[in-house]
């Protein structure tokens, strides 16, 4: 009787083991004619067709009560905490807020490793297939990839939200037409403009040169040759012009005059040779280093101990990433000022898309209003976060008043300064590829800068990295 | 009464391969599918540039011509093998002097538990987490290059990951730290297998413990020694996370840390399936021929 019982368990147990392997069997079988339906759908491209329907249709009211926004940091997240109307912060829970009845539900994957893009094409690729509630419905993108979005159908275009051109008046050219498609249609609004200055550190100018005036210090890094100069100085009293030669690249690569990818072949500027020449003459000389953007060696800089002279940055760079909150850092103590700085460039930039087959285009269209058009919610951006907002007379209006100064900067008005760079931009050589072939570009150079290969082979080994990213490039 | 037992035979059979089908059904569902696909889509050309999927189509051995043309295979094999030379050279010798330690009950050591808990560790922290650990302490601005200038042994932060043979040597130094404490608990099983009458005999003959560890434990050991070594082979072909965290995904400088399977991460970035196969199923085939060489060995035990 005994052996019964037990031989009886022994089945049920080894039953329970065989059905849990058929759960996970079911999940993988059935993840394969999913990806066949993707792939049919993207050959159709032909997953929104019944979305515009659908919102027309849908009133306020009867709208999804789940916003999922994907988002890679949570700086979005603290603009709308601190300036949305209406939107309150879940105590217990830092993925979720609300906005009224609506869940706001952030879904914030790191850029590291390219795995925010990642996990947002697997679940694009989905979207048309999930739940009413797991659909995505608003998701941010950067001016380096945002083509490989906006020229897809998954996103949707702002018009169908209701979002006139009348709205948008406002707004910066260049930051619509980074989120324009090939067809012209606008498919994204942003409520910054990132164009990019010079910060540098207030004591090592008067140490250095006796003055911090940034119309004197101008003077010092008016080009690049002055630029080179000026290197040897800082040298000389013990610090580096720049905390790594990735600080410049942006500067070099916003100036460009052709596309990284021109006919299918990889394509590589005059003026990205001509960063690669500086910047060996820099490492070569110990002005600078080769440390990775935003590591801790990078970083050091934000201190007075570091010893970097400059940071290049867009109006975002000193609020977000210099460490201002931080006791004993140089934006603290209020230790920077701006400069115009050899070349104007910009730097990123955060634009906000709706995705297709959303179910709160009400919900999504007023945000994307209050954040990107409503004149008073941009101002108190620019006074509480040192942004740079995408508002016109806004910025124009804050320019002039000298009521208005960032305490990070020691006091200093940047404003009129970005207001001049932003008209300066010119967006006509962006393309899909542009994310890929930067970091490529950079990782490849450090090899040639560090010594441990030439320019010919880091080069070969930039082109290599480029084709296993996208294969259907050649050179 | 004859015909009854006979009919219980016959249902015991039918008991073992009831019994056999949990394993049969969870090998074929997670082994055998994912590797026949994986052989299948090594003939198509199957990517992803963006958002736009190219492909499948059928190029027959086109991807595996092109990873053999471009020589990328054999560069990252050396690489991998390398690597794996030099963090096994050091574990071997650490282990087989540990085993032999633990393992001999005249030294009688004192806390042995203790010391086998603590050298098997390592092994226990995730390996991204090591590499993170030493990525830190190895910077250029990190504490190791601090201390190394104060006390006045450089003048100039060294940079560790810049250098071919400093970034290769701390990822060989990880792989030993983490599996030393590993290969040294299966070679003290594997001596504490041997007759201690072996021993005994050649103290009483006048052996040395030196000529005793020559030429009893090593010859005896033998069929472990190879155990462990294709196994660690096996396992340091698929070295991949310590590398990969160590030097950002880079395999800098130039790539001389890249493994195999670092590169065939290379290729999900595209979701290329085509040439990820074709790799899979080169490093399949090296795996299959090292595992045949342990069972061959493993059997010629048994005679």
């Amino acid at each position: 009787m005994k052996k019964k019982l037990l031989s009886a368990m022994l089945i049920t147990a080894m039953t329970a083991s065989l059905l849990a392997g058929c759960g996970g069997a079911k999940d993988e079988t059935s993840a394969d004619p999913g990806t066949a339906a993707q792939e049919q759908q993207q050959d159709a491209a032909a997953p929104e067709e019944e979305a515009p329907a659908q919102v027309e249709a849908a009133g306020a009211a009867d709208e999804g009560k789940v916003l999922n926004i994907y988002c890679w940091n949570d700086e979005f997240k603290r603009r709308i905490q601190d300036h949305y109307p209406g939107y309150t912060a879940d105590a217990s829970d830092a993925t979720k807020g609300t906005i009224g009845d609506v869940t706001v539900v952030w879904n914030i994957t790191p850029n590291d490793d390219n795995a925010y893009q990642n996990n947002l094409d697997e679940t694009l690729l989905k979207q048309a297939d999930a739940a009413v509630d797991d659909k995505i419905d608003i998701f941010l993108v950067e001016a380096d990839y945002a083509l490989k979005y906006v020229d897809t159908e998954f996103t949707m275009p702002v018009a169908d939200l209701g979002i006139t051109d009348a709205d948008l008046a406002n707004q910066y050219q260049y930051t619509k037409d980074i989120v324009t498609d090939s067809n012209g249609v606008l498919k994204g609004v942003s409520w910054q403009g990132c164009p990019g200055a010079m910060f540098y550190s207030r004591e090592a100018a008067k140490e250095v040169f006796g003055t911090d005036d940034p119309a004197e210090v101008q003077k010092y890094v008016a080009d690049w040759d002055t630029f080179t100069e000026t290197a040897a100085t800082l040298k000389d009293a013990g610090y580096s012009i720049i905390s790594s030669v990735n600080d410049s690249y942006r500067v070099y690569s916003n100036n460009v005059t052709s596309k990284w990818v021109e006919d299918g072949k990889i394509n590589i500027d005059d003026n990205i040779m001509k960063w690669v020449e500086d910047s060996k003459a820099l490492v070569d000389a110990g002005e600078t280093s080769t440390y990775e953007l935003w590591s801790d060696d990078w970083s050091k800089g934000f201190y007075p101990e570091g010893k970097v002279f400059s940071y290049f940055g867009p109006a975002w760079f000193i609020n977000f990433s210099m460490a201002a909150d931080a006791e004993g850092s140089i934006g603290n103590a209020g230790g920077w000022a701006a400069t115009e700085g050899p070349q104007g460039f910009f730097w990123g930039g955060t634009w906000i898309c709706a995705a297709t087959g959303t179910d709160n285009a009400s919900l999504i269209k007023d945000i994307m209003l209050q954040m990107t058009c409503n004149e008073e919610i941009m101002k108190e951006i620019v006074v509480a976060d040192d942004d740079f907002v995408n508002n016109k007379p806004a910025m124009e209006g804050m320019a002039a008043d000298p009521g208005y100064s960032s305490k990070i900067l020691g006091g200093q008005n940047p404003l009129g300064m970005y207001c001049a760079g932003v008209e300066g931009l010119d967006l006509s050589n962006l393309s899909i590829y542009d994310q890929g072939c930067n970091e490529e570009f950079q990782n490849a150079m450090k090899n040639y800068f560090d010594g441990n290969t030439d320019l010919d082979g880091a080069l070969d080994l930039f082109y290599k990295a480029v084709v296993e990213k996208y294969p259907d490039l050649t050179y | 009464m004859k015909a009854a037992r006979r009919g219980k035979v016959v249902s015991y059979n039918k008991w073992g391969y009831i019994f056999l089908i949990p394993f049969v059904s969870v090998y074929l569902i997670f082994q055998f599918i994912p590797l026949a696909s994986t052989i299948y889509n090594s003939f198509f050309e199957n990517y992803r540039s963006g958002l736009t999927q190219i492909g499948p189509n059928f190029v027959g051995f086109e991807n595996y011509k092109t990873i053999v043309v471009n020589g990328d295979l054999i560069t990252y094999a050396q690489n991998t093998l390398i690597m794996w030379v030099m963090g096994f050279i050091p574990q071997i010798i650490v282990s087989l002097l540990l085993a032999a330690w633990f393992s001999n009950p005249s030294l009688r050591l004192k806390g042995q538990r203790f010391f086998k808990t603590v050298i098997y560790l390592p092994n226990l922290i995730m390996a991204s987490a090591f590499a993170m650990l030493f990525f830190t302490l190895f910077a250029d601005g990190g504490p190791v290059n601090s201390i190394l200038m104060q006390m006045g042994i450089l003048d100039q932060p060294y940079k560790f990951m810049s250098n071919v043979w400093s970034a290769r040597t701390l990822v060989a130094f990880m792989n030993f730290l983490m599996w030393f404490g590993n290969t040294t608990i299966l070679l003290m099983a594997g001596m504490m297998g041997i007759d201690t009458a072996l021993f005994e005999a050649a103290e009483v003959d006048g052996a040395t413990s030196t000529q005793a560890f020559f030429k009893i434990t090593i010859p005896l050991l033998r069929p472990i020694l190879v155990y462990v070594m294709i196994t660690s082979l096996i396992g340091g072909l698929q070295m991949f996370d310590v590398p990969q965290i160590l030097t950002n995904a880079t395999g800098d400088p130039m790539r001389s840390t890249m493994t195999l399977i670092m590169y065939l991460n290379k290729h999900l970035y595209s979701k290329n399936y085509g040439l990820g196969g074709a790799l899979s199923v080169v490093m399949f085939i090296v795996t299959a021929i090292l595992s045949m060489i342990v069972y061959k060995f493993t059997n010629k035990k048994v005679d």
